[in-house]
């Protein structure tokens, strides 16, 4: 058998197995936070951006599709899970602190959320977008398993919102932190609470990276953005 | 490592709490949001405070946007619409996010002034 029949036969086991694109998510992570900590934790390097970019290539490169890339990636999909219960640990430490803010947040949840929204829904109105695009877009600040519920209730496409909540945390995440410096906001918990409302869970990753409290915020931010969304948009849809 | 295995055996076993109350109840919200709120609440109450949690969350958390990387490749599925209406996206996408992000944290700032909850300490950025 000549060798080059070898590497083909090898690769074309290797790339149906969930293995391959496990340990290429793992290297592209650490890749992209190399990248991070080379700029000395400069804000306008996202790790996700750099990982998600360099594993899309890849995936285009090799013309894989995404469910067969998602079998060995679940694994760390799946801690998202785990992940999301042991937010409760810094927050109840921060418990008092989160308790004193409770109007400010309350103000803040309600004016961002909505900012959100409708600006959304007015620039890609008025620049022309199609229906099922403004419908996606709606729950797009809202973390990515609540959107794709509300997507669905409201007639947008579920898969394309997942892409657009994305883009939301990785765009809001980077901006954040240059954003608030410009403006001069040095209060962390009005920081770290802009970035959940607005960037749910890959802002909320973020804001843990520049500070405990900026971090606790976001995640208080996050949790209350998605319950609420999907209460109120859940009342609607049976009114309607 | 057996910290990580108990810590790792807590945290699925609120998240199935979590996902099991959800789906009985036809709840509309994930199930790791509801075990959030479920170990909330036990932590919060006096019940016993397990010492191996805080290593292993504190581990998680700091490396949260690894989980995020599987979602964010998912981005390609969409790449025939981006092509379509890429601009139009990505536009309605960073200005709604640059305003919300002003308004919120403009908000959060201007009912603290009215509140009196005056940052304090660790909370303003030196």
């Amino acid at each position: 058998m000549n060798p080059i029949n070898e590497v083909q036969d090898i690769w074309a086991y290797l790339r149906t197995t969930p293995l391959l694109w496990l340990m290429l998510t793992m290297m592209a992570y650490l890749l992209g936070f190399w990248c991070f900590e080379k700029v000395k934790r400069s804000p306008i390097v996202s790790p996700v951006a750099i990982a998600a970019s360099f594993l899309g290539v890849i995936l285009l490169i090799t013309d894989t599709p995404y469910a067969v890339y998602f079998e060995g990636a679940q694994f760390v999909h799946f801690l998202l899970g785990p992940a999301t219960v042991s937010l409760a640990i810094p927050l109840v430490a921060n418990f008092p602190r989160v308790r004193r803010a409770a109007i400010p947040m309350l103000a803040a949840l309600i004016a961002s959320s909505a900012t959100a929204i409708f600006a959304a829904i007015f620039i890609a109105q008025a620049m022309g977008a199609s229906d099922e695009a403004i419908r996606s877009l709606i729950p797009k600040s809202v973390t990515t398993p609540i959107a794709m519920g509300i997507s669905e209730q409201i007639g947008g496409l579920p898969s394309l919102t997942a892409g657009l909540v994305v883009l939301t945390g990785i765009l809001g995440a980077i901006i954040i932190t240059p954003l608030m410096n410009y403006l001069g906001f040095r209060d962390w918990r009005a920081r770290g609470f802009a970035v959940g409302v607005t960037s749910h869970g890959i802002g909320t990753a973020r804001a843990f990276q520049v500070h405990e409290v900026a971090g606790v915020f976001a995640a208080v931010a996050m949790a209350l953005n998605g319950l609420v969304t999907a209460f109120v948009v859940a009342l609607f849809s049976q009114l309607l | 490592m057996t910290e990580i295995l108990k810590a790792f055996t807590f945290l699925l076993g609120f998240q199935l709490l979590g996902t099991a109350t959800v789906m009985g109840m036809s709840l509309p919200i994930p199930g790791p949001v509801a075990g959030l709120l479920f170990l909330i609440g036990w932590l919060g109450m006096n019940a016993p405070r397990p010492k191996f949690l805080k290593e292993t969350a504190q581990g998680l958390i700091a490396h949260l946007s690894l989980l995020f990387v599987p979602a964010a490749v998912g981005i390609i599925q969409h790449l025939d619409r981006l092509a379509l209406e890429g601009k139009i996206l990505l536009t309605a996408v960073l200005v709604s996010t640059i305003l919300a992000l002003i308004v919120g944290a403009l908000t959060f700032v201007v009912m603290v002034r009215l509140t009196g909850a005056l940052p304090e300490g660790e909370e303003l950025r030196s």
